[in-house]
């Protein structure tokens, strides 16, 4: 059994008026079961009103499921005693980074976590020093988070996270309200948390560019999973994707358009190199 | 304009005064302000002035800095002194008019004039030497004895320093605010001032919006990470006494015996 494994979720926004009756309900997670293994890289793919943050929220244990289940690390996210397990085990970081940074100063925030779950002094100053160095922020330990720029501030909400010593983190749209530079620097950072430290992740956005180094791509359209395979299944499949009203990244266009012109080349061309590659083997 | 404002008036440097435990400076502070309250001659308030004095040499902190609370109090004491310096009935001094200025109505105009200045000195004395989350730190530990009152101590320091982490974010976004309405005509500068505090009208409901919003995010993130309340958690940085702290607590209590002991006594010219 996986890390996270959800079966059957189902999850309704209820809709009341001002004397509490039922105006409408809204389906926001349809029917939705995945199994993420151990050291993944998840990523999950949509565009606004999708679904995927509020997947997002059930891992953590912020939502339940309306109907279904799902499990972390083998625990049932509706069990309510398992609620702190649940959220050490499942770290999660947040879109806006201004609003998720407790500390005044980096250190401080990022030792956040560590002090809730009762850890002691000098071993929550090993794990800062540990989360900072890993996610590059080291150096910054001693400013105040507001002389950060985006891309910083995110990293330094991923070391906060870190610093709980989760087995997975799930980042809900971390990069949305960051520019191109500061969602580089989030997306490597990401990127060496689950190659370097082994911890699972499940990136939740709607970038194309950034699922191109996951393990495997779940793309949610109205509640429901409406493709799922590794990046380059995804990408091969471009009307699909448009309809979906996803951007395809320009060089997985370019090679679509290419290939339908009668060039030869392969599916679900990623990167320029990519391309390049395919265009000189010829 | 707006983000220019800094929390505080922490003056960054390196002395005893800064290292020492904010409990010790908080109850120092208060014990110092207690202790201008008994003084009943001049000698008392001489000493309570040379205790001050040496300890903002201690701090390594300008005493510009220190005069510089005072500008914000300068027209509560200008008041003071007037009043009392012409309300106070008794003997008759100098007279001009209907003003007459009497023995007992300048003895109190200075009196109350030296304490409340010595009362923002010594305050700024803290504030200058002691960074918003350390008070804020020291506070939750100091005032934890009153948990058994019931009273929510950790709430109430988590919530200040909430707070101070957000006053520069909303200040920020006022500013931002501020600045698409006046790109599209708002007009914040002109008229009197209920027509400005009219134009603010329009200014504050998107700021509460976003507040709200912004409370509820960081709810949500604060639980994410496993936030539920002071109890069992532990601190990063944790206050412990150490000998130089011992040794200040030793200091104040020096000051007050002396101060309240010399300052209380009957002299034959009173101050």
């Amino acid at each position: 059994m996986g890390i996270i494994r959800a079966k059957d979720v189902t999850f309704e926004y209820i809709r009341r008026d001002e004397e509490g009756n039922v105006e409408g309900i809204t389906t926001a997670v349809d029917n939705v079961s995945l199994n993420v293994k151990q050291g993944d890289f998840i990523a999950i793919l949509g565009h606004n009103g999708s679904g995927k943050s509020t997947l997002a929220k059930h891992i953590n244990a912020i939502l339940y499921p309306t109907e279904g289940t799902v499990w972390v690390d083998g625990m049932d996210t509706a069990d309510e005693e398992k609620v702190w397990d649940i959220r050490r085990t499942a770290g999660m970081v947040f879109q806006n980074p201004d609003n998720q940074i407790i500390g005044q100063v980096v250190e401080e925030d990022v030792g956040f976590g560590p002090e809730n779950m009762g850890v002691p002094a000098k071993e929550i100053w090993e794990r800062v020093e540990e989360s900072l160095k890993a996610v590059g922020m080291y150096e910054f330990r001693k400013h105040s988070p507001n002389k950060l720029s985006g891309g910083q501030k995110q990293r330094v909400s991923i070391a906060g996270v870190l610093a709980m010593h989760p087995k997975c983190i799930v980042l809900d749209e971390p990069t949305a309200m960051l520019d191109p530079r500061g969602r580089k620097e989030v997306i490597r950072a990401v990127r060496a948390l689950n190659d370097v430290e082994g911890v699972t992740v499940v990136l939740i956005t709607h970038y194309m560019e950034e699922i191109i180094y996951a393990d495997k791509v779940f793309v949610m359209d109205k509640g429901r999973i409406a493709m799922e395979g590794t990046p380059k299944e995804i990408f091969s499949e471009v009307e699909d994707l448009q309809e979906l009203r996803l951007d395809v990244p320009q060089v997985t266009l370019l090679a679509y358009e290419l290939q339908k012109r009668g060039i030869m080349l392969p599916d679900g061309i990623l990167t320029a190199e990519e391309l390049a590659e395919a265009l000189h083997l010829r | 304009m707006l983000r220019d404002i800094t929390l505080g008036q922490y003056y960054q440097t390196e002395s005893v005064i800064h290292r020492l435990d904010p409990r010790v400076k908080l109850a120092g502070t208060l014990l110092f302000i207690i202790s201008l309250f008994f003084f009943r001659n001049f000698l008392g308030y001489m000493i309570a002035a040379s205790f001050l004095f040496l300890v903002i040499r201690l701090s390594h902190v300008p005493f510009r800095f220190m005069v510089k609370g005072m500008r914000a109090v300068l027209f509560l004491l200008l008041l003071t002194v007037v009043f009392n310096l012409f309300l106070t009935p008794g003997e008759a001094l100098v007279s001009v008019w209907k003003l007459t200025i009497t023995k007992e109505g300048l003895r109190t105009a200075v009196t109350m004039a030296v304490r409340l200045a010595m009362l923002v000195v010594g305050s700024s004395v803290m504030t200058l030497t002691t960074t918003p989350n350390n008070l804020t730190d020291g506070m939750e530990k100091g005032l934890r004895p009153l948990k058994l009152f019931r009273v929510p101590v950790h709430e109430v320091a988590m919530m200040m320093s909430i707070a101070l982490r957000f006053i520069p974010i909303l200040m920020e976004e006022t500013d931002k605010i501020m600045k698409a309405q006046i790109a599209r005509g708002a007009d914040f500068e002109s008229g009197n001032l209920i027509r400005r505090a009219k134009a603010l009208v329009p200014l504050m409901v998107p700021l509460f919006i976003s507040a709200f919003r912004r409370a509820n995010d960081l709810a949500m993130a604060m639980e994410a990470r496993c936030y539920r309340g002071g109890d069992g958690r532990t601190k990063m940085k944790p206050l412990i006494y150490r000998s130089r702290d011992r040794i200040a607590y030793l200091c104040i209590l020096v000051y007050l015996v002396a101060g309240i002991w010399l300052g209380r006594l009957e002299l034959p010219v009173a101050g």
